[in-house]
C-alpha cells in the first residue's frame, strides 16, 4: 500500500486561550476524495490553514506522501504539491483567466513566455479533465461555477497533487454542484487527492470516499462514507442524536398579509437588481425564496424591510400601502408588525462588540418599556434579554456576555428571539441557519413553523435549497432579479429547481415591461 | 483575539499601567543618556506635580482642559469618528464665551456666567457642524476637514484679536478684560467662602464642570437611548440602518456634542484664568485630548485618570525643566511623546501578551 497523501499527527494549536486544535490526527489516502466536516468553530479551518501554511502548529507533524514536511508558508505547501481553493475566490476580476493563473509564475520581467507556458498547461489540463474554460475570458465575466474551475486550474497548473476545497458548493446551483462532483471524482480517478471541507452532509455522502469529523477542536472519527449515514455523521458532529428532517403539518393560509407588486430595485450604480417582482404572502403560510445568492434576494428583503428604497412597485402590509425606505423606515415598519431577521447577522443583525442584552435591543431601543424619556433602564434591558434567552434556549444565558463570544447558533437565536418575541404579523427571515450548528438548526426550524402555525406570515430567503424545500409551503425561485417560477415543495425536485435557479427554464407568466 | 476574553481589570487596568511604565522606562533611558539620573528626575516630577498645594493646583488646572478635550474625542469615537479638531473647536469656544461676555456685560452674573459657558459650548459645536455635515451627508473625511478647520480657527482668531476685537490702545493681540460677572471663581476663592485657605493657583470652578461633564458623558453613552444609538452607529453602521437609526443624523448629533465639549475647554482658560480672550490659549490641549481619550479607552472614568496623568506630566515636567537645566522644555515634550506613543498609539502592543500570560497563570481556558 502506498504512503498516504497526507498524514497529520498530533496537531495542536492554541489562539490565546482558545484551543482550536487539540492533538488532531488525520490521514488522507492517495487518490481519494476525503471529507472534513464539523460545526462552526470545530477547528476544520484551523487544521486546513495549518496544512496550507497559513498558521504554524504549536505541536505535531505533517507528512506528505510519506515524507515528513515542514510547512511554514503557503509557498512551502505549494512546493509540496498542495493547492487550496478558498470559499471566497482569490481572483483578480479585471484579469483574464491566463493572467490569473500565471500570478506568481510570470516567468521573468516580460510576461509573454510565462503566458504561453501557462496557456499550454491550461489547455492540457482542460483536455485531461474535461474542463472547458476560455483562457482569454476576463474573470469578471465568468459565471460562479467557471470561477471555481479557474481556481482549481490555478492550483493544478502550479502542480498540485492534493487539492483542498473549502465549502466549494456554497455559491453553486445544484447543476453546478453536480458538475463539480463529477470533476472531483475524475481528478481522484487520475490519482489526485481531494479534501473537501463542508458542513453539508448530503454532499459529503455524494462525493467522498472517507469522512473525518471534528468537534470542539478534536478529531472525533474518520469513517468510510459507504458505511455511514447523514444521521450518523450528524451525531458525530454534535455529540448527540439530531433530527434532520423537518416535521410540519399542512398550512392553513388565511388573508393576504404581504402584497408585493412589480417591485423594482436598482443599486447605487443604477443596475437593476430586482426586476418587477410580484407575489403575496398570506397569514399562516411560509413562502420560501430559493436561488443562488446574489440574484436579488437580499435586495428583496431589504426593500420590504425599509432599508433600501425601491425604484418602483408597490408593497402593502395588511392592505396598507407602504412607503418602504421613505416614511416607512425600519422603525415605522416594526411598529406596523413587520419584523426582519437579516441575512447576515454579523453585518446587520447584531453589534458584535456589544453585550448580548444590547444586541437584543437593536431596533427596539425606543420602546417605552426599556426606560423613560431619553434614558434607558438597564435593568429592564437585561431582564428582557434574560427572558428572550430562556425562551430561545440561548447558551450561555448571560445577557452581559459580549455578543461576539456566542456561537453562531446562539447569536442567531438572539436575533430570532428579538424579532419573534415581539409578536410580528409578518416575519422576513434571511438565511435562518447560515453558520448555525446542526443542533440549533433543528430548534430554529421548529420556531419558524410554530410561528406559521400561530397564524403569522413568513417570508423565508435561503440559499440552502433543502432548507427552503423543507420549511416552505410555497417556493418562489429567483434568478437575475426575477421570479422564474413558483412550486409547491411536494411537486418539485432538485433538477426542476436547479433549472429555475439557473434561469434556464422559467414559467414567469408575463414580465411587465 | 485573546485580549477579548480577558477580564476588564486586566485590559482596562493592568494593560494601561504596563504601557505607562514602559513609557517612563523609555523616557528614563533618554534622561540617562543626557547624563541625568532618571530616578531623581521622576522624583522631581512627581513631587513637583503632586507634592504641594501649589503643584497639585496646577496639575488639576491642566487636567481640567484635558478632561474636556478627551471627552470630546471620546464621544466622537463612540460614533465611529475621529474628531481631531478639538483644538479649533476649543479656540472657537473661547471666542463664543468672549462674544457673550463682551456684548452682554450689563447682565447680572447669575445670568451672564451661564450664558458665557453656553456660548463656549455652542461655538465649539458650531465649529464642528460643517465638518460633521460634510462627513454625514457628503462623505468628506472628518479627519481631513477638522484638521483644516483647526487652521481656519487659528487664523480667524488671530484676525479678530489683531483687528475687530483687539482692545483699543493695546499692543497685545487680546480683547478687553471681561466684567467680573463673566469669570469663574478660582478654587482658592471658593475655598475661602467655606473658610478654608489654599494656595492660589489657576485651578478654578471649571474643574467641577469637567467632572460634571465626565458624568454627563457616562450617562449619555451608557444610559440613554441616544447613547445606545451613537454606540451602534460607531460599532456597526449597517446594524444601525437595519435598526432604523440614521447613521448620518447620529453622526451630526454626536459630533455636535463632541464639539461642544471641546468648546467647554475654554471655560478653564478664558473664563477661569485669563478673563479675556487671548491668542493660542489652547496650547495643544486639543491634541492631548486624543491621547487622553485613547488611553482612557473612551470611558469617562479612564479619561479623568488619563487627563490627570497628563496634568502630572505637564506640571511635573515644568518643574523638572526648572530644576534641571539639562532637561529642557523640549525634553519634557519627548517624555510626553513617549507616553502618547506607548499608551495611545501602541496601546495594544502588550495587551495580547498580558492576556496570554494571564491565561497561563490562571490556567483558565475561555472559549472564543
Amino acid at each position: 500500500m502506498p504512503a498516504p497523501a497526507i498524514q497529520m499527527t498530533g496537531i495542536d494549536k492554541r489562539f490565546g486561550a482558545v484551543h482550536a486544535n487539540n492533538a488532531v490526527s488525520m490521514t488522507v489516502e492517495k487518490g481519494t476524495v476525503h471529507g472534513l466536516i464539523g460545526e462552526n468553530g470545530a477547528g476544520k479551518s484551523t487544521l486546513m490553514s495549518i496544512l496550507y501554511g497559513f498558521y504554524h502548529a504549536d505541536a505535531g507533524s505533517i507528512a506528505i506522501n510519506g515524507k515528513p514536511s515542514l510547512i511554514r508558508t503557503p509557498a512551502d505547501a505549494i512546493h509540496s504539491g498542495i493547492g487550496m481553493v478558498h470559499q471566497h475566490f482569490m481572483l483578480v476580476e479585471t484579469f483574464t483567466v491566463v493572467e490569473n493563473v500565471m500570478l506568481g509564475a510570470e516567468g521573468g520581467a516580460f510576461t509573454a513566455r510565462g503566458a504561453s507556458a501557462v496557456r499550454a498547461k491550461l489547455q492540457a489540463l482542460s483536455y485531461a479533465y474535461g474542463m472547458d474554460v476560455n483562457p482569454d475570458a476576463v474573470v469578471s465575466e465568468l459565471a460562479v461555477g467557471e470561477l471555481q474551475r479557474v481556481e482549481i486550474l490555478k492550483a493544478l497548473v502550479k502542480g498540485a497533487d492534493i487539492l483542498i476545497l473549502d465549502e466549494p458548493t456554497a455559491v453553486l446551483t445544484p447543476t453546478e454542484v453536480e458538475k463539480l462532483f463529477v470533476l472531483l471524482r475524475r481528478l481522484a480517478g487520475e490519482g489526485k487527492t481531494i479534501i473537501i471541507v463542508t458542513h453539508k452532509l448530503k454532499e459529503i455522502m455524494a462525493v467522498t470516499d472517507r469522512v473525518s469529523v471534528m468537534r470542539r477542536g478534536e478529531m472525533v472519527g474518520t469513517v468510510e462514507t459507504s458505511n455511514s449515514s447523514p444521521a450518523d455523521l450528524a451525531e458525530l458532529m454534535v455529540g448527540r442524536r439530531v433530527v434532520l428532517t423537518v416535521e410540519k403539518g399542512p398550512a392553513n393560509p388565511q388573508g393576504v398579509v404581504l402584497d408585493v407588486k412589480d417591485l423594482t430595485v436598482r443599486d447605487a450604480r443604477g443596475t437593476v437588481r430586482l426586476d418587477h417582482v410580484s407575489f403575496q404572502v398570506r397569514a399562516g403560510e411560509i413562502v420560501g425564496i430559493a436561488g443562488v445568492s446574489g440574484n436579488g434576494q437580499s435586495e428583496l428583503l431589504e426593500a420590504i424591510a425599509g432599508i433600501r428604497k425601491p425604484a418602483g412597485g408597490a408593497v402593502s402590509l395588511n392592505g396598507e400601502l407602504l412607503d418602504c425606505g421613505g416614511r416607512d423606515d425600519p422603525t415605522a415598519l416594526r411598529a406596523k408588525g413587520l419584523r426582519h431577521v437579516p441575512e447576515d447577522r454579523h453585518r446587520m443583525g447584531l453589534v458584535k462588540p456589544f453585550e448580548a442584552a444590547e444586541s437584543a435591543l437593536l431596533g427596539c431601543s425606543d420602546e417605552p418599556g426599556f426606560g423613560s424619556g431619553p434614558f434607558l433602564d438597564r435593568d429592564a434591558v437585561l431582564a428582557d434579554c434574560v427572558r428572550k434567552m430562556e425562551a430561545f434556549d440561548v447558551r450561555p444565558a448571560d445577557p452581559r456576555l459580549r455578543t461576539a463570544l456566542f456561537s453562531g447558533g446562539n447569536q442567531q437565536k438572539i436575533v430570532l428571539a428579538r424579532e419573534i418575541e415581539r409578536d410580528p404579523k409578518l416575519l422576513l427571515i434571511g438565511q435562518p441557519t447560515r453558520g448555525v450548528d446542526i443542533g440549533a438548526i433543528e430548534f430554529i426550524h421548529k420556531r419558524i413553523i410554530a410561528l406559521r402555525d400561530a397564524g403569522k406570515a413568513v417570508l423565508l430567503v435561503s440559499t440552502e435549497l433543502d432548507e427552503v424545500l423543507a420549511l416552505s409551503d410555497r417556493v418562489l425561485v429567483m434568478c437575475g432579479g426575477r421570479i422564474t417560477g413558483e412550486r409547491r415543495p411536494e411537486d418539485t425536485n432538485e433538477q426542476d429547481m436547479g433549472l429555475l435557479m439557473a434561469g434556464v427554464s422559467s414559467d414567469a407568466p408575463k414580465v411587465a415591461a | 483575539m485573546s485580549a477579548r476574553t480577558a477580564p476588564v481589570w486586566l485590559t482596562a487596568g493592568v494593560v494601561p499601567l504596563v504601557n505607562v511604565a514602559v513609557a517612563f522606562l523609555a523616557a528614563g533611558l533618554v534622561v540617562a543618556l543626557i547624563g541625568e539620573n532618571p530616578i531623581e528626575a521622576l522624583g522631581i516630577m512627581l513631587r513637583g506635580a503632586l507634592g504641594s498645594q501649589y503643584g497639585l493646583g496646577y496639575t488639576l488646572y491642566y487636567t481640567t482642559s484635558f478632561i474636556f478635550t478627551g471627552l470630546a474625542v471620546a464621544v466622537a469615537f463612540h460614533a465611529g469618528h475621529f474628531n481631531i479638531g478639538g483644538e479649533g473647536q476649543a479656540l472657537m469656544g473661547g471666542l463664543g464665551a468672549a462674544l457673550v461676555a463682551l456684548s452682554l456685560p450689563f447682565l447680572p452674573w447669575p445670568l451672564l456666567l451661564p450664558l458665557c459657558v453656553l456660548g463656549a459650548a455652542a461655538a465649539g459645536a458650531a465649529w464642528v457642524f460643517i465638518p460633521a455635515y460634510l462627513q454625514a451627508y457628503r462623505g468628506s473625511h472628518i479627519v481631513i476637514t477638522t484638521i483644516m478647520f483647526n487652521f481656519l480657527a487659528a487664523t480667524l482668531l488671530v484676525y479678530l484679536l489683531v483687528g475687530p476685537m483687539k482692545m483699543a490702545g493695546s499692543m497685545a493681540p487680546e480683547t478687553a478684560r471681561f466684567v467680573p460677572g463673566a469669570t469663574l471663581p478660582l478654587m482658592n476663592q471658593m475655598a475661602a467662602w467655606f473658610g478654608l485657605t489654599i494656595t492660589r493657583t489657576p485651578l478654578n470652578l471649571s474643574f467641577i464642570f469637567a467632572i460634571l461633564a465626565a458624568i454627563f458623558v457616562w450617562v449619555l453613552i451608557w444610559r440613554t437611548r441616544l447613547g445606545y444609538a451613537i454606540r451602534t452607529v460607531g460599532a456597526n453602521p449597517d446594524a444601525a440602518v437595519y435598526a432604523g437609526i440614521s447613521p448620518a443624523r447620529i453622526t451630526v448629533i454626536a459630533l455636535l456634542i463632541s464639539g461642544g465639549l471641546a468648546g467647554l475647554m475654554a471655560t478653564n482658560e478664558i473664563l477661569g484664568v485669563q478673563g479675556r480672550l487671548i491668542n493660542e490659549f489652547t496650547a495643544g490641549a486639543g491634541f492631548v485630548g486624543i491621547a487622553v481619550a485613547l488611553m482612557g479607552r473612551g470611558h469617562p472614568f479612564g479619561i479623568v485618570l488619563a487627563a490627570l496623568l497628563f496634568g502630572v506630566l505637564y506640571q511635573g515636567g515644568a518643574e523638572l525643566a526648572f530644576d534641571k537645566p539639562k532637561i529642557t522644555r523640549e525634553m519634557i515634550i519627548v517624555i510626553q511623546g513617549f507616553v502618547i506613543l506607548f499608551a495611545g498609539a501602541l496601546e495594544m502592543m502588550f495587551a495580547d501578551r498580558i492576556a496570554a500570560l494571564y491565561a497561563r497563570l490562571t490556567g483558565k481556558v475561555v472559549a472564543a
